[in-house]
């Protein structure tokens, strides 16, 4: 019962910490998705030297670990006199990595839709432009979005690597916490819980859209 | 005269090429790249005059549905001209040369001619209404409103009036592909072209359709319909044109193909489809 009670005490102390870490989940999904769309736009474009592009940002990003992205965009760029702060560094750092990855989720969410559809878009006078963002686009967005919750689960939980940048979210808190009072199960084990009471709501949230989206086909 | 032609193909060349790399492994190995080509359509002619139906059959791999995608250049050229109601379709003649035009020129030469698929095509994603309202409110430009009082008009000529907030996984094959054809007829084109839109129904749906485009056709609609159905090209089309191996091998009105096909293939084309010509 004790330990209980010790744990709970600690949650004020670490929901102080939340706001940050929906900061850069939300900052770093926003970045997420735009460059994925457009990286996975260059990956089925025409023009090679684009899709060369999108190919070696994939293998890049996807081939290096998220961590050593994070410590390489705070550690390393101010050598080159880049500063970022580290908030800002760990949306950049997690927005990045998971751009690639969701990159491949648009792109093969673009080509599950039928290519008849855009055929038949620019029979009836469309650009091909115009069909992508009009007839193919609303639909892969709607395949797209399961994947795209699972992703957004996963960052708010990658949030913790931005401890190791000198962000002060939850998994920092808890250290600087455990330092000072050596309560080193209550704590983590409040910390732990406070991830999955984030991420619950979510998967919920996640599932809801998706039924939702899905009763129009 | 040109007035009364609404599509002319002039010459027309067209070659699938298909690359098959090898692998870096393969390419140390000494493996080349392969190229296959085949020849689709080997210089083809042909005039549609305004008004008139043309009805284009032949074997599998004979180049018919090939040569209706090229109308609205749905692929690319290798030789020749196709001109819709005097326009070149596809691209511009600079000093004797063609040139591949801006894809906003050919998108809006293509709303002259609609066009039906095999497999009908329709959006997954909107209604019945939705489908047909789709390119009159992106390309017309038209508001909701007169988007929908163009485009029930049109559903309910093809029977479907009481379909119209139907999605297309609750349609029938027949339903879907009249939805199909009330779209491509909602843009009111000059032509309409049809890609074997029978071939992918059940037998039992196949007549529905062909009401339709009969009834369409009988409206005075030019169109070109790429087709198996024999009887049936034989019942409404003002000319035949018959292909083989990527050229039109015979052409003229029904009766005098079907009665007194000349060509060779022709003659297997029709006992193949149980329509024989009287000995």
């Amino acid at each position: 019962m004790d330990f209980i009670e010790r744990t709970l005490a600690v949650f004020p102390a670490l929901l102080g910490a939340t706001p940050v870490v929906l900061q850069l989940a939300l900052g770093a999904m926003a970045l997420a998705l735009s460059l994925g769309l457009l990286i996975a736009l260059a990956r089925i474009s025409s023009f090679r030297v684009l899709r060369g592009i999108a190919v070696v940002y994939l293998e890049v990003m996807r081939g290096t670990p998220l961590l050593v992205q994070l410590v390489y965009i705070f550690f390393v760029l101010p050598s080159i006199g880049i500063n970022i702060e580290p908030v800002l560094a760990g949306i950049l750092g997690l927005g990045l990595n998971y751009a690639a990855y969701l990159s491949e989720v648009f792109r093969s969410a673009i080509l599950s839709v039928e290519s008849g559809q855009g055929e038949a878009a620019l029979s009836l006078g469309y650009t091909p432009t115009k069909a992508l963002w009009r007839i193919v686009l609303p639909q892969s967005f709607v395949v797209a979005l399961g994947p795209i919750g699972n992703y957004f689960i996963a960052v708010v939980k990658d949030t913790a690597l931005t401890s190791v940048i000198a962000v002060t979210e939850i998994l920092k808190t808890a250290n600087i916490l455990n330092s000072q009072t050596f309560q080193t199960t209550e704590i983590y084990t409040a910390a732990a819980l406070l991830y999955l009471i984030i991420s619950l709501p979510l998967s919920r949230i996640v599932v809801l859209l998706e039924r939702k989206a899905r009763t129009r086909g | 005269m040109v007035d009364n032609i609404v599509i002319e193909v002039k010459d027309l060349h067209k070659t699938f090429v298909s690359e098959v790399k090898p692998s870096w492994w393969g390419r140390l190995r000494g493996h080349k790249k392969e190229i296959t080509r085949v020849e689709v359509l080997k210089g083809v002619n042909l005039t549609v005059a305004r008004g008139a139906t043309v009805a284009i059959i032949g074997s599998s791999g004979s180049g018919k549905s090939t040569l209706l995608r090229c109308m609205n250049k749905l692929e690319t050229l290798d030789g020749g001209r196709i001109f819709v109601n005097g326009h070149l379709i596809g691209y511009e003649e600079r000093d004797g040369e063609l040139v591949a035009e801006k894809a906003s020129i050919t998108a809006k030469k293509r709303t002259d001619l609609g066009m039906v698929f095999q497999h009908f095509n329709l959006f997954a994603n909107k209604t019945a209404l939705g489908n047909v309202m789709a390119p009159l409110r992106d390309v017309k430009k038209l508001s909701t409103q007169a988007a929908q009082d163009i485009a029930i008009p049109n559903l309910e000529k093809v029977g479907l009036g009481d379909k119209l907030h139907n999605y297309p996984s609750k349609l029938s094959g027949g339903q879907k592909q009249r939805v199909a054809i009330a779209r491509a007829l909602a843009m009111s084109p000059s032509v309409m072209l049809f890609d074997e839109p029978t071939s992918a129904l059940d037998p039992e749906l196949v007549g529905e359709v062909l009401a339709v485009i009969q009834q369409i056709a009988l409206a005075g609609t030019t169109m070109v319909i790429v087709t198996h159905e024999m009887q049936f090209a034989r019942d409404i089309a003002d000319e035949i044109v018959v292909m083989d191996q990527g050229k039109i091998v015979e052409q003229g009105p029904p009766d005098v193909i079907f009665l007194n096909p000349q060509h060779a293939k022709t003659k297997a084309l029709l006992s193949r489809s149980g329509m024989n010509p009287p000995a």
